[in-house]
This record gives C-alpha cells, structure tokens and sequence, in this order.
C-alpha cells in the first residue's frame, strides 16, 4: 500500500438546471437527467471516448430498477464504456459523499481521475405496493400450481392494491424534516425575520451570480431550461413575509417557516470531474482546487437529544480541529441551506459558549461573516434535488476558490457543510 | 428538412410526371459517404480537354488525376458502348481570344448527353484582371460567361465549375490541384457555376487526401446546431480536433454535437468584449495552437425596414458581423503558418432579399471583411476567405412560409435546397492545406443560385 498521498483536484463541474419538482422535468428519470449532466461534462472536458478510472454518483429517491444508476449512465454517455461506476447514498449528503469516495481513491493512488456526482427527481419518485401485496405476489410466484398460485393471490384485499408513496418523514420519529427543523428552530429561537432575510440573500446572490456569467462552465441546459426554476431575483422580503408557515414544532403556537425560506421538492443532477493535479495538467486543464479533507458525523435525533439537521454542528469542528484551523481561516464557507434556519441554527450553535462547551467540549467556533456565507446563493434560491447538491456546492465553491486565488495570488481555502436525513452531515475542505 | 417533392420526383409516376409536365426535376446528390470518403471521386472516367495552347498543363492535370488512380481519356471518342463519362476537365489556360474556345466547348457539348448522374465538369483557365490585351481579357472572361451558362444546363445532379489562376500561378499549385480534386468530388455537390480564384502558389499538398486537416485545432462559432453542427462533423471526419463554441443557452445541444465527434464545448457568447481571448487561452491551455477559426454563429431578424426595430437591427449586426469584426482583431495577429479564418456570408448578402436589410449588410460586410483581412493575415501565411450558402435546409429556412420556400428551393440550377454538410464541405476545403492559395474569396454554396453573380 503506498503511503504517499496525492490530493485530488477539483477539474470541474456540470450541473443542469434544477427544476421544480413536476416541472419542466417531470417526463425525465434520474437516469436521463444524470446523464444529461454528465455528458456536459464530457463535453466540457473533451472526454468522449475516454476511460476513466471510476464514476460514482447515486440518488435518494430511488427506483430499485435503479440499483446500478451510476453504471447505467456512464453506458449511456460518451464515455468509453470501459469505465467502472458504483452507486453511493448517505441521503441529502449523497452528492458529496460520492465526491469524497473518488477523491479518495485518488489520494491513495487507486485512481487517476474520475467523476463523483448524484441526482434525484421529486418528480420520478418511486411509488410502491403495499407490503401484504408485495408479500402476496412474491409468494403466488413461488407456487407450485395454479390452485396454489390462486389460493395465494385470493388472500389480496382491495385495502392492499393502494399504493404507498414515498415521503421525508423519519422512520423513526415519524416527523417530517420540515417539523423536526421548526423543532430546532424554535429552541434557538431564530426569527422569522431572520430566516427571510437569509433566503433573500440566496436569491439575490443567486442571480447575481447569473448575471456576471458565473454559471456559463458550470451548468448545461435541459429540456429548454436554462436557469435554476426556483430562482425569484426580484423577491424581497415583503414578498417572503407574505407566505404562510409551512411547518410547526409539535404543540408550537409560534410558526417562523415558509416555503420561502425552505427548499422545495426538486429535480436536478450534477457532476464533478476529480483527478490528480498531474492528469489534469497533461490534458491543459485546469485545476481549480485541491480536496483537502472531509469529515462526517451523525447525532442521536430520536431521543430529542439533538435536533435532525444539527450534524454540520459536529463535523464541522471535528474537521477544523484535525487540520488546525479555525472559521476565521476561510475565505468561502457553504452551508447547504436545506431551510434557512439549518443555517442560521448551525451558525448560531458554533457561537454559542454553553454549546460548544457542553456538546463539543471546546470553546465556541466564532462566526462567519455574511460576505463569506454562500455568496453566490444556495439551496433556497437553487432548489435542492437531494443527491445533486453535493456536485453543485463543489463546483461552485471550486471555482470561487480559483476566480479568488487567480485575483489575489494567495492561497484560499473555502468549506462546506451539508446535513442529511437520519441525523447526519458531511463536511469538507478545499482549497486553491 | 425532407424535400418531399424531390422524394415524389425521384422515381414511379411522380418521375415520369414531372417530365411529362415539364416540371422541375432535382436530382438526389452525390454526397461524402463518411464512411468512404472521396471513394469514388468521380463516378466514372474524366475526360481531359484542352484549347489546343496549353499542352503542358493539360498533361500536367491528366498525370495529376491518374495520381489520384482515376480512368483518365484524353479523346472523347475514346468511352466505351453503354458507359458514361464521370467528369470533363477543360484546360484553358493559353487561350489568347474568345475564337480559341470554340473547339474544347464543343467536344465538350458533344459528351454532354453521355455525363453520369452526378457528374463534374471543371474549368481552368487564366484570371481577365491580370491581362491587358483585349482578345485576351475577352477570351478569360467569355469562360466565365460560358461555364455560368453550361452549368443552368446540365441534369441529374450534374455541376459544372471554374478554377481561375492568378498571375503566374501554374496549374500543378497546391491550390490548383486541391480545387481540382474539391470540384470532381461529392464534396462540392452544391456548388454550382461557380468561379474560384487561386490566387497563389501556397498550400500544401495534404499527406492524406480524405483526412487533409490532421493535426490541427478549429474552433467553430454557432456550433450546436444546424450547419454549425454539420461544420464540426465534417471538420472532424476530415482530422480536426474541434472546440465547438455556443451561448450558454445552447449548451445541450452543443454538448451533444461536440461529444459525437470527440471534441469539446466552449459555452460562450460571441459578442462579449473578451470573447476571442477567452476562446484563444481555452485553445492554448486545451491544444497549444490554434489553426481554424470560423466564424458561423448567426441569428435572424427579418423585417421590412419600415417595421424594422433597433433591437433587430442592433441585435443581428452585432452577431453577425460586429463581433466576428471585433475577435478578428485578436485572431488575425494569432494565426501562423497554415493558419485559416472562415466567414459565413450568405447570397443575401451578393444580392440582396427583401426584408433582409439588416442581414444582408452584415453577410456583404462579411465578404468584405475577407477580403480586406486576407493580405493582413497573408504576411504570416493564413488565409482569409467566405463561404456564402444559398437556400440550405435548416431548422432556420424551415420557418419559411410553404409557398415561397418551394420557390426558393427550386431557384436554383439544381433545382433543390442544399444541406448542411453542402455548406461544412466547403468550408473544410477552405480549412484544408492545400487551400493556402485561396485568399480573400467567397465561394458559393447555392446550387447556382438564380441570383446574383
């Protein structure tokens, strides 16, 4: 086993547009869309017809005819049908997860370059049979004869031909992510203000981003989309004010979230292009970060101990303290904004002294100021296809942290951290 | 775009309609196989004529297209029962008065009901601009006169055009031949009574022939569809590694194009300030050198000028013209050696088409922008030249309202739009190194086009 090791760079990215779930893309499927996006990629790039060493990508909401989408869509793209690919899924952090499962592959000298990825489709969700259907199909296949196979397929009742949907509720609490998160919300006491003014922020940032052609190598269009859907860049937040709240803690007579400062359901996909700083240069492209590290934890929601979407609370100093670094030391940081109080919890968490004493055992992490926080907007104004965030946000913070170090000359750093479902988040570090 | 009247024609009872009605009867076109390219050349044996004063350049041109392993006949009696002749080669180059032209034209008309479908009649002859004696300008322009009018008169997808040499440039130039072998091939299958000027002896005799661009890097404007797309293919299928440029809203489709022909997308609006210098350090970083530029983005904005707004005029001439003018200025001092800049310009812009006043003076500034740029870029060996399409069928010219867009299809001596590729052949002939001594020139891709020169 070589010891010695390489870090993987950020050569870049491609996203298409993320839609509103039952918009614009309603008709594709993870796989269509995953593959649209990579082949932008490949496109970008100028790789069709090449090898790579590995491609991983995966979904949350997911078809089980699905089970090797990641393989299936390098099949269908450009690529030399040589390249392997596996599937990945650690909920809302599955992009990035499967970023972090290539980079790692290259640190260590398993691979020379390769694609991490995800995608999913409110839109496409899968609907399945109820269990005592399912159960009564599977049994009736197995029978011998055709008095038997009737016997079986007799038991069905009309109660079981429903079909059941998938939903965002935890299967261990029953809450949907948007109540568990009105529960956090409340018990750190973040406005309604507060929580509009940050999902003005995205848009405007958002947009902004647009305007000054921040997107035109990092995004392909699809199926005529050529923005993200969600996107208002004339929003304010008396427009924001308006909206009803959309979630409440249990027993909770004071509602402060909306479906403007949520995500919405979307649809979307998103790739990276990782590889050594070596592959990268042989081919004259650019290397626009290195990933440095990246850490991930889990806290126990179940008991009410933590709140759900609390996990970046933990990784992130775990992260900062294995490298020696502090908030201060970054010049980017990337909050997945699955709500705007995650963000504004989170952040509330790392600068408070009784937190960070007794939960982390350390003193408080500081702030970070707002010209560093998402600068060219999130998940509110973006939209969130729960597998392609993780592509997006490293792409995007890749090329900030170039467009930065190309314009100073210093070393920027930049950080991102992403929360998922079963009370997990991931974090990672790059820099240029 | 199908041409179902060409498809109705073709064969059966619509066939022998069309001729007993006398109406017109396009032809299918020999076209490039990708496959096999330039294989056959021609589809039957060529026949070499001369004026009777140029002895050695007619041999000069029949060893050429033995060379390239063609049955080459020097005497029209010579074709065997039942055969028909692939092409006719007329050498013309010491004709000193219009009388030495009779005999060759009429051998010539005297095989002419004996052509294969498809088949290729070339002219070479001497340019009237560098004579002074009056038979002699005479005799150089009555070829002109003679080819434009032999050309409305061949059938069955047959064309004929015009090699016209410079100075004292000798038929065996790189040019010359690469011409020659351009309009013999199913390359030129809408170019149509056309005269191309060589006006020197550079260029290069390609190593390979079918994959003359091997080696060099293109970037194409407008890349992700239409003849921008059909540009790219044939620029690839002839050796190219290509960059395909579009705006950002195109990208899916560009992405698509590009990886079809292993090249890469470049998402880019041609109008920003910086986009030449953006275009050339993605080449540099990507390839290390940049051979081919041509500029084919272009949109439409038809109106008559009395409805004419400033956005459709402003919008279209930035596009069209301001910008290639302006990425021009960075490309020209860029291109070395070999070095190729290739312009769309349209028929509309040689003779003019109502409503299109905006687009017809850009696609007419086009061709004199090639033509001022050409001795510019010549100091460093590039070329400059314009390819102007007539009626080609596109997602663009299939917005034209049924009536008059089966009038324009078949105003035309080929009696058909063309495609296309028709137009991205030409321009890969253009790119090509044995193109390097045609500079400043617009050639025609309009089936002769019944308007204009």
């Amino acid at each position: 086993m070589t010891s010695s090791l390489r870090p993987a760079v950020v050569v870049g990215a491609n996203r298409i547009p993320f839609a509103r779930a039952g918009g614009r893309y309603a008709s594709s499927s993870n796989k269509d869309m995953l593959t649209a996006a990579l082949e932008g990629l490949v496109a970008r790039f100028g790789l069709a017809g090449e090898r790579l060493d590995d491609v991983s990508a995966g979904a949350v909401l997911k078809h089980s005819r699905d089970f090797n989408l990641a393989r299936e869509v390098v099949l269908g793209s450009s690529l030399d049908p040589h390249t392997p690919a596996f599937d990945v899924q650690r909920a809302c952090a599955t992009g990035l997860e499967a970023i972090i499962a290539v980079s790692n592959k290259i640190a260590l000298g398993q691979a020379e370059v390769g694609i991490g990825g995800g995608v999913d489709s409110a839109s496409d969700a899968p609907i399945v049979v109820s269990d005592r259907l399912r159960r009564a199909i599977l049994r009736a296949s197995r029978a011998k004869s055709l008095p038997e196979r009737l016997k079986v397929l007799a038991t069905i009742r009309p109660r079981d031909l429903a079909p059941v949907a998938p939903d965002t509720a935890e299967p261990r609490t029953g809450l949907s992510m948007g109540q568990h998160q009105a529960v956090t919300t409340e018990r750190w006491g973040i406005t309604r203000e507060a929580q509009d003014a940050l999902a003005l922020a995205s848009h405007q940032n958002l947009a902004a981003a647009y305007d000054r052609g921040f997107f035109d190598d990092l995004l392909t269009p699809y199926r005529g989309v050529t923005r993200d859907e969600f996107l208002r860049p004339d929003t304010s937040l008396e427009k924001l004010g308006k909206l009803r709240t959309a979630f409440t803690a249990p027993g909770s007579d004071n509602p402060t979230m909306t479906a403007g400062n949520s995500t919405p359901l979307s649809d979307g996909a998103s790739t990276v292009l990782l590889a050594t700083e070596e592959w990268a240069a042989e081919r004259g492209l650019p290397a626009l970060a290195r990933v440095v590290d990246a850490e991930t934890a889990a806290v126990d929601f179940t008991s009410g101990a933590e709140g759900l979407l609390m996990g970046g609370c933990y990784a992130v100093p775990r992260l900062l303290d294995r490298r020696g670094l502090t908030l201060a030391d970054f010049d980017f940081v990337e909050i997945h904004e699955a709500f705007a109080s995650t963000v504004l919890t989170t952040l509330a968490a790392w600068d408070d002294a009784e937190f960070c004493r007794e939960r982390l055992g350390r003193d408080p992490l500081g702030t970070v100021a707002p010209d560093r926080l998402n600068v060219t907007g999130s998940s509110l104004a973006a939209g969130h296809p729960f597998g392609a965030t993780g592509g997006r946000i490293v792409g995007t913070l890749a090329k900030l942290l170039a467009e930065k170090k190309a314009e100073t000359g210093a070393p920027v750093r930049g950080l991102i951290s992403v929360c998922a479902a079963g009370g997990q988040a991931t974090a990672m570090i790059l820099e240029a | 775009m199908a041409d179902k009247y060409l498809d109705l024609v073709s064969r059966g009872w619509g066939k022998s309609a069309a001729k007993k009605l006398g109406l017109p009867q396009p032809a299918r076109l020999r076209r490039t196989d990708p496959a096999s390219v330039d294989r056959p050349l021609v589809p039957g044996p060529v026949l070499v004529l001369d004026d009777g004063a140029s002895p050695a350049a007619s041999d000069a041109v029949a060893e050429t297209l033995l060379g390239w392993d063609l049955d080459v006949r020097r005497d029209p009696d010579e074709l065997g029962k039942g055969k028909r002749w692939g092409a006719v080669v007329l050498v013309l180059t010491g004709l000193t008065s219009p009388a030495g032209l009779g005999e060759p034209a009429l051998a010539l008309g005297g095989v002419l009901r004996r052509m294969a479908p498809g088949a290729r009649i070339v002219t070479v002859s001497r340019r009237a601009e560098d004579a002074t004696e009056p038979a002699v300008v005479a005799a150089r322009l009555g070829v002109d006169g003679f080819l434009r009018s032999l050309a409305k008169e061949l059938r069955a997808g047959a064309t004929a055009n015009g090699i016209v040499l410079a100075g004292d440039v000798p038929v065996g130039a790189p040019s010359a031949l690469g011409a020659l072998r351009f309009f013999l091939s199913a390359r030129s299958a809408f170019v149509d009574g056309q005269l191309l000027q060589v006006v020197s002896a550079d260029g290069e005799v390609p190593a390979d022939w079918t994959r003359p661009l091997t080696g060099t890097v293109a970037v194409v404007t407008g890349a992700a569809r239409g003849i921008g797309a059909a540009i790219v293919r044939v620029l690839a299928r002839d050796g190219a590694r290509v960059v395909g440029v579009d705006v950002p809203a195109a990208g899916d489709s560009l992405s698509q194009v590009m990886n079809e022909v292993r090249g890469s997308a470049l998402q880019l609006d041609i109008t920003a300030e910086d986009a030449a210098t953006r275009i050339l350090e993605h080449v540099a970083e990507r390839y290390g050198r940049l051979d081919v530029v041509v500029h084919n983005a272009g949109i439409l904005r038809d109106k008559l000028l009395a409805n004419m707004s400033e956005d459709r005029w402003n919008d279209l001439l930035a596009v069209n013209i301001l910008a290639p003018l302006r990425m021009n200025e960075t490309f020209a001092g860029r291109l070395g050696r070999g070095g190729r800049i290739i312009s769309l310009a349209s028929t509309s812009g040689i003779a003019g088409n109502r409503g299109q006043t905006n687009y017809a003076t850009a696609k007419a500034g086009i061709i004199g922008m090639t033509r001022a740029l050409a001795p510019v870029v010549a100091q460093s060996g590039a070329t400059a030249n314009a390819v102007a399409p007539g009626f080609i069928e596109t997602d663009m010219t299939a917005r034209i309202p049924a009536v008059p867009r089966e009038v324009a299809r078949r105003a035309s001596s080929l009696q058909q739009g063309g495609r296309p590729v028709d137009v991205a052949e030409a321009i890969a002939f253009l790119a090509s190194p044995q193109a390097g001594g045609i500079n400043g020139q617009t050639l025609r891709v309009c089936g002769q086009n019944l308007v204009g020169q």
